[in-house]
């Protein structure tokens, strides 16, 4: 075990030369109330301005306060960033920095085989090492031989830089995240500015906590510069990424930012409706603060009236916009159906968690694909759509407007939690390239009363003459009992139900014409394709390279389209001896393909609540391309 | 921040969009059959809604209706302007989200009792608490007809219908009472078999600016014929209904011989010859405390005189008002640049 001083007073051998690697993880983690998203976030700053690639981890508890100390409470934000382009925020972090026993407890597992521990001695008390059910201390115990350890008195060094600014105890205390973000500063070479900027901005009105965090900042890199610490200063030099103009993203943040430059792009009044649920509150949230951008925020009294009013802004001629995850979709159900009947354009955003039930609400899963295609009454053909990545959401969602208008149809876009919290660069793009959205029921408003009726459809689309309310002469009713063809009016007869039924699935299915085919990347045919569709991408593109870099010949293609499928999948799938299908479910994607295509898909299942771990998945692959 | 009441002319009357001719009952109607059971009472209630909106003289293509699931939510079909019958208990929802969308057009929700307060019950009190510019008219015939003959959230309690065949076992609501707890800031009690009534009490929902909450006494005569008949058949009805007037002293009888007054537990009945009757009330349907109202609203036969009319219109601005001089005033206030706002707030460049 290398233990390295403890004492802030050594004298600092800082002229060391620093090491240089291409691409470290680290894991913050410590107490909800320790502020390990703050620092977690203002790293990832500080290293998209320092110019790595990066991707970020965060996760926390569902509630929102347990027990100081205790194990349910921990939180905890990993970090990966690297010289060249990466996709995941990696498997196994180099670091951990632990800000009590009960976070040393939930993660060290996680940690790499002598890896860097980050430890707040001063937390190691006997009642939090009760609370996180250590029969001794870990620190003195030999439990952790294999790591390299910083044992610092992170509290005391903290509190005792802010000794004289006259703080509450409990505030000096809360400064113990900068002082170990100051540190994690100096021992990657990050600089202070960005975050010294950050404390201005969002502290400038309290000069004295302004101050606190400032100088917990400064204590904790001096205490990396001035403790014999040396052998762990990493050096991870800039990536080389495409030049231009790039900010951070989630996913969340991306979908916000998609539905504000949907409704630019089309002149459509955007409308809102979502009922508070994690992890797609944020959506709700940001919007409503967007209101400059004429953005109609509705939160509604349940996710049946969110959908609802959804489906009347469309139906009024808006761009009507639901957002949820799992259990709020299950509830919509049926409105949605109604827009299926109905035919009119309505935007489902489902963020993805944990299920069944409330499950594990701030946990990630690709548990409703099935739930999106099939959980509904009747037969209910829809548009489905997945984004890869959280700048990948904001194209998603213009991708979702735009079919849902040319085809005249309710369209789900699935994200998850992973996307959602997960922050990355993001190129930003330029308004004035992007593909216009074309909004067909503007041109049927110059229709002949005599030619309009409402279920007449656009031979090329199938898409039905939608027009909202306010045009005279071409008043007409629509609603959720089966319509008969063409013109709308309630009809029973068999032969009707029948042609409206392949009516409806024939538009949905005729989508592919109008989508990309799927890229394969790798080998065109051969032994192995893996296929993977949503938030997976970043996780399957690293195994699959991974699997490449062993030797293996491996093709890889990612879905973006679920409904309909690309129309070459089919052929995509039958080029290869064997299909494997990664995902964080127990095979819904692959239930599908093997339903469509008659293909023997191999599945790759994790349902942890984590995303998938592209190690594990590479030895898959790899084991499988042995078979 | 406190929220700015957008400036409102006294007394808030909605606006109305007008046709540009001059249009009669039967251009409100569609060429779709009917479909109810001949005497229901919906018929009548479609014929004065036609009637009330050529009063009115409303635009058809600038009107929608919505409606749940119900005999009473196929009305949308019969009325020849824009409409859709829409899923159990939702149209609420459906008709907020269009009238926010588009606040140009006149937007009416058809419902009935079990539609709107069993399971739609949440929608009913959120879109009357909002005070969204809609208009909910609730058929309540105090029974299921559609699914033949269940029980509703208004049957009597101890009814004997198909599913409660020795009687209920559940207390009634009552539509008003629910409507005024919902802070409503129209509502009014009319029924099928007083056209004028009917059509009066259409216009003036028509005319409020806000959420307004008319509830319809509706004879099912099928599955509970003369459910109200005790009070509205024509012969008791001077005697047993309350005729409400704001303004007016509330006087009923044949001979308008009595009225209400205040008493320690609520309203009493006194002789206008008797030594009460100077504490006879006038009606004040702007009052903005709903006690009086409510006490209205609890007026049940036979004990007390059954309400009808407007009992409660008061001014307040509509969800819609609220949300657009945000959006005014945001526009005013802060910069519209999406391209500014694709850079969030910092970004840096890759050479
Ligand atoms: S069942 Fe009753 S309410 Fe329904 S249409 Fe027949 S009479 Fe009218």
């Amino acid at each position: 075990m290398t233990t390295t001083s403890t004492k802030a007073n050594g004298s600092g051998n800082s002229s060391m030369p620093i090491q240089e690697r291409d691409r470290v993880t680290v894991r913050f983690a410590g107490d909800s109330g320790d502020g390990m998203q703050l620092a977690g976030n203002r790293f990832a700053d500080a290293t998209a301005i320092f110019g790595n690639d990066f991707s970020t981890l965060p996760d926390f508890p569902a509630e929102i306060r347990a027990p100081a100390g205790s194990l349910a409470g921990v939180s905890s934000f990993q970090i990966s960033f690297s010289k060249h382009q990466i996709f995941t925020p990696g498997d196994e972090p180099d670091t951990l920095v632990a800000m009590n026993p009960a976070a040393l407890k939930s993660h060290l597992s996680a940690l790499t085989k002598g890896g860097l521990l980050v430890i707040n001695e001063d937390a190691f008390t006997s009642g939090n090492l009760k609370k996180a059910n250590y029969p001794s201390n870990p620190l003195s115990d030999g439990s952790l031989e294999g790591y390299r350890i910083i044992k610092a008195p992170i509290t005391t060094a903290a509190v005792a830089a802010v000794d004289d600014l006259g703080l509450s105890n409990q505030n000096a205390e809360r400064t113990k995240n900068f002082f170990a973000l100051g540190l994690v500063y100096w021992l990657y070479d990050r600089d202070l500015q960005p975050t010294l900027d950050w404390i201005e901005e969002r502290f400038g009105r309290l000069p004295n906590i302004a101050e606190a965090n400032r100088r917990a900042l400064f204590a904790g890199h001096s205490y990396g510069e001035t403790t014999e610490i040396a052998d762990a200063h990493v050096r991870v030099p800039p990536a080389v990424l495409t030049p231009g103009e790039y900010r951070t993203i989630t996913g969340n943040q991306a979908m916000v930012l998609g539905l504000i430059t949907a409704a630019h792009l089309t002149d459509l009044e955007l409308f809102y409706g979502s009922y508070p649920i994690t992890p797609a509150s944020d959506i709700l949230v940001e919007l409503a603060a967007l209101r400059e951008y004429g953005v109609r925020t509705f939160q509604a009294e349940d996710e049946i009236s969110a959908v609802g009013t959804a489906i009347g802004a469309s139906y009024g001629g808006g761009l009507g916009v639901t957002g949820t995850s799992g259990p709020g979709i299950a509830l919509k159900s049926e409105a949605i159906n109604l827009a299926v009947m109905t035919e009119l354009p309505l935007i489902v955003l489902d963020v993805q968690r944990s299920g069944p039930s409330t499950g594990m609400p701030t946990k990630t899963e690709q548990t409703d694909l099935l739930q999106v295609m099939y959980g509904r009454n009747g037969e209910s053909p829809l548009c489905v759509l997945a984004a890869k990545s959280p700048g990948d959401c904001f194209y998603m969602v213009l991708e979702a407007v735009r079919l849902a208008f040319q085809f005249v149809t309710p369209v789900i876009l699935l994200s998850d939690t992973y996307l959602a919290n997960t922050a990355e660069p993001w190129p930003v793009p330029d308004i004035t390239q992007l593909e216009p959205i074309d909004i067909p029921y503007r041109r049927l408003e110059q229709v002949d009363p005599e030619d309009f009726e409402p279920y007449k459809r656009d031979p090329d689309t199938l898409a039905r003459m939608f027009i909202p309310p306010g045009l005279p002469d071409l008043q007409h009713r629509i609603g959720g009992l089966e319509k008969s063809d063409i013109t709308g009016d309630v009809a029973y007869s068999p032969e009707n139900h029948q042609r409206m039924t392949d009516l409806r699935a024939a538009k949905i299915a005729g989508i592919a014409n109008f989508i990309p085919e799927l890229e394969v990347d790798g080998p065109e045919s051969g032994d192995l394709l893996v296929l993977s569709w949503g938030s997976t991408y970043g996780a399957v593109f690293t195994a699959v390279n991974d699997a490449r870099e062993a030797g293996h010949e491996v093709a890889h293609a990612h879905l973006q389209y679920l409904n309909p499928f690309p129309r070459n999948l089919s052929d995509v799938v039958s080029r290869y001896e064997k299909v494997l299908i990664p995902e964080a479910n127990t095979g819904q994607l692959r239930m599908l393909v093997r339903a469509n295509f008659l293909v023997d898909a191999k599945g790759y299942n994790e349902v942890t609540g984590q995303p998938l771990s592209a190690r594990l998945l590479t030895e898959a692959i790899r084991k499988l391309a042995d078979e | 921040m406190v929220l700015q009441t957008p400036h409102a002319p006294e007394p808030v009357e909605s606006i109305i969009p007008l046709a540009s001719e001059d249009l009669k009952r039967k251009d409100y109607a569609s060429d779709v059959d009917t479909r109810w059971c001949p005497g229901c009472g919906d018929y009548s209630i479609l014929a004065q809604m036609q009637r009330g909106l050529s009063n009115l003289n409303v635009a058809p293509e600038k009107m929608v209706f919505v409606s749940g699931i119900g005999c009473s939510s196929r009305f949308p079909y019969y009325m020849n302007t824009y409409g859709m019958h829409s899923i159990h208990g939702r149209a609420p929802t459906i008709a907020s989200g269009l009238k926010l969308a588009r606040p140009d057009l006149m937007v009416f929700v058809i419902t009935g009792d079990g539609d709107a307060l069993s399971i739609g019950g949440n929608h009913l009190l959120h879109v009357l608490r909002r005070n969204m510019d809609v208009k909910i008219f609730l058929f309540n015939n105090r029974i299921y007809g559609l699914t033949k003959g269940q029980y509703s959230p208004t049957s009597e309690l101890g009814k004997v219908t198909k599913s409660s065949p020795i009687g209920t076992t559940e207390r009634p609501l009552n539509p008003l009472s629910v409507a005024l707890a919902s802070e409503a800031t129209f509502v009014a009690r009319t029924f099928d078999t007083d056209p004028q009534h009917l059509t009066a009490t259409i216009e003036q929902a028509a005319r409020h600016h806000g959420a307004a909450f008319v509830e319809i006494l509706q004879n099912c005569n099928i599955f509970n014929d003369r459910a109200f008949a005790d009070y509205t058949d024509r012969d008791v009805r001077n005697e047993r209904l309350l005729y409400l007037e704001h303004g007016q002293p509330m006087l009923f009888g044949e001979n308008e011989d009595k009225g209400l007054a205040v008493s320690a537990t609520g309203l009493r009945v006194v002789d206008t010859d008797g030594p009460d009757a100077g504490l006879i009330l006038s009606h004040d349907a702007t009052r903005p405390a709903p006690d009086v109202h409510q006490l209205l609203a609890r007026c049940q036969y036979p004990e007390m005189p059954v309400p009808m009319g407007v009992i409660r219109r008061v001014n307040a601005p509509t969800y819609g008002d609220y949300i657009d001089s945000q959006i005014e005033v945001a526009k005013f206030k802060n910069r519209q640049d999406v391209a500014q706002l694709l850079r969030g707030r910092s970004t840096w460049q890759v050479e």
